[in-house]
């Protein structure tokens, strides 16, 4: 079992949203978050007073999958997300210890499928 | 290149101030008011001199009146703002609130120096020659004074229509000119045609006499500033993201109901200057024309309820907010002539009308119109019109007056939509290619706020846009 973490566009969440519904991957929570990388940030002034932006806007996707999964919601999330353009995002992918499903106590895989 | 027509647009306005200023010198002082006889008895007065004190009495309810009638439309503009700030994302909120009050401003300047005079001054036929910046009135009480406030706060409402339909894809830059434009020709000159002889009255405007009726302008202002929109919207095609590949429309929400309906309310309320002050003289009918404007707002709302509910499934209240501002847009022009039957009736058919049009615009012609502006002001604007062929309780259609003047009402609507949707698919055409008409796509996704003007609507709040 992997966990998938990915900090993408906030205006790429429904590409990526629908690149992974035709993968098949159906299941994913996501959080606003704010970040900083490469991407410089941006200029803002108000009333005549500039500051530097360097936290920007993202959009933080987990996705906990089985491992036949694991490539291709990589690759969805990808598909979706990419523009070529600095600040696209990153993804992280960690092994996962347990999962268990609330409702019926179910463990492991089944509870993650 | 921005900077630059920035200091020329500065250039102009400063010195037309400055050569009104030195033409001001050489006039003489203003007269003010002329004195009654103090402490003479009725009985004392003779007549010829009662008489004019009673005219001089009516002139200045007349001036009282129809100030506070402007003053209620300039808040209008407030009423616009909230509306389109709350119709659309709140990445552009800045944006939205920059242009309602550049528009105003801009707009305010341009119809006193031109406008104005295009629109009222001596008429060769098509348009105004005279009293540009009211040269020749003098400073005082003179009545010419409160018709131009009156009017300049009609002009800048059918500006400021034609942002919420091209909200959160526009390059400022572009928008400011389109303000200039629409108050120093566009307005104007197809106002003098429907209401050129409303201060001078042997005026020649050829549609005011063929007999078309445009009280408080379905029209003049409603219908210009919708089928400008309309130019608008058509010219920048639709927001990224608006249509799916196959070519559904996707809903965008705005992202603040609360002040969408502060700014329906605040309209509703301003409406009450709008019309009952297009009588600009304090009489009996403001009552009897607030009554009917009422009425048809409140009816357009109703409908605008039963129709979203029943093809929507659920009230929505975009669409019902969208329907008062329709019924109030569509008793515009026959508010004054028509029975209160007459009004409920127009109001309805305004209330189903503007959800038709907004679906209509969405999924068939699929222009993006984000607050529906076409459809209430555009659409509901020549409905109105229209209707008063209909319901004039004298030569309308239903009460036995026959087609003759429902023809006249038809053919100053055709004028209109001719007009304004031909000369700003020209304009907007312009604008694309010299200044830019749209913003890059990279600018679109990140929010007008940040691209065009570097701040943000609600620092300090965690707003977050994925679309």
């Amino acid at each position: 079992m992997k966990l998938i973490i990915a900090y993408i566009q906030p205006h790429k969440l429904n590409d990526v949203k629908q690149s992974l519904y035709k993968e098949e991957v159906y299941k994913m929570s996501v959080t606003n978050s704010l970040g900083c990388g490469q991407q410089k940030g941006y200029h803002e002034s108000y009333r005549g007073v500039g500051m530097e932006v360097n936290l920007l806007k993202k959009v933080r996707l987990e996705i906990a999958v089985n491992e036949d999964f694991v490539d291709r919601t990589i690759k969805a999330i990808i598909d979706g997300a990419n523009t070529g353009q600095i600040g696209d995002g990153k993804i992280f992918v960690v092994d996962l210890a347990e999962c268990i499903r609330i409702r019926t106590g179910e463990t492991g895989s089944k509870a993650i499928g | 290149m921005k900077k630059l027509l920035l200091i020329i647009v500065l250039a102009v306005v400063l010195l037309s101030g400055a050569a009104l200023f030195a033409a001001e010198q050489d006039s003489p002082e203003g007269v003010m008011a002329a004195e009654a006889p103090a402490g003479a008895k009725v009985e004392d007065v003779p007549a010829a001199s009662l008489e004019s004190i009673k005219e001089e009495l009516q002139l200045n309810i007349n001036i009282v009146w129809t100030c506070v009638a402007a003053f209620l439309v300039f808040f209008m503009q407030a009423g616009f703002a909230m509306v389109e700030t709350g119709f659309t994302r709140a990445k552009n909120a800045v944006n939205i609130l920059m242009k309602n009050l550049m528009d105003f401003s801009v707009g305010s300047l341009a119809f006193f120096l031109v406008g104005f005079g295009l629109m009222f001054g001596v008429s060769n036929g098509l348009f105004g020659t005279t009293m540009f910046g009211l040269a020749g009135t003098e400073p005082g009480a003179d009545w010419n004074w409160t018709f131009l406030i009156f009017q300049t706060v009609f002009a800048a409402t059918a500006a400021t229509i034609v942002s919420g339909a091209m909200a959160e894809r526009t390059k400022f830059i572009a928008y400011l000119f389109y303000s200039a434009v629409i108050s120093l020709v566009i307005y104007p000159v197809f106002g003098s045609w429907a209401w050129g002889n409303l201060l001078l009255t042997d005026n020649n405007s050829w549609l005011a006499n063929m007999g078309f009726h445009d009280f408080a302008g379905s029209t003049v202002v409603h219908s210009i500033g919708g089928w400008l929109a309309l130019a608008g919207a058509v010219m920048l095609g639709p927001r990224l993201g608006k249509y799916a590949p196959d070519g559904k429309p996707r809903a965008i929400l705005g992202h603040n109901l609360p002040l969408a309906a502060l700014g329906v309310f605040i309209l509703w309320f301003g409406w009450f200057g709008f019309n009952p002050g297009s009588t600009t003289a304090g009489n009996g009918s403001i009552g009897y024309i607030a009554v009917t404007t009422n009425l048809a707002a409140a009816a357009g709302a109703v409908m605008a309820l039963v129709a979203s509910w029943s093809l929507l499934k659920k009230p929505d209240i975009s669409m019902t907010l969208n329907g008062a501002l329709a019924g109030l847009v569509a008793i515009t022009c026959p508010c004054d002539g028509v029975s209160p039957a007459g009004a409920i009736a127009i109001g309805s058919v305004a209330g189903v009308l503007v959800v038709l049009s907004v679906l209509f615009f969405d999924y068939v012609l699929k222009v993006d119109d984000p607050v529906g502006a076409v459809s209430v002001h555009g659409v509901n604007g020549l409905w109105g019109t229209l209707s008063y062929g209909l319901f004039a309780t004298d030569g309308g259609l239903f009460y036995g007056g026959g087609l003759k003047l429902f023809g006249v009402q038809v053919l100053g609507a055709a004028t209109a939509f001719a007009w304004a949707f031909g000369l700003g698919l020209i304009l907007f055409w312009f604008l694309s290619r010299t200044t830019g008409l749209r913003v890059s796509a990279a600018e679109e996704s990140k929010g007008l706020d940040i691209g065009e003007h570097g701040n943000e609507a609600y620092a300090g709040f965690q707003v977050f846009t994925t679309e």
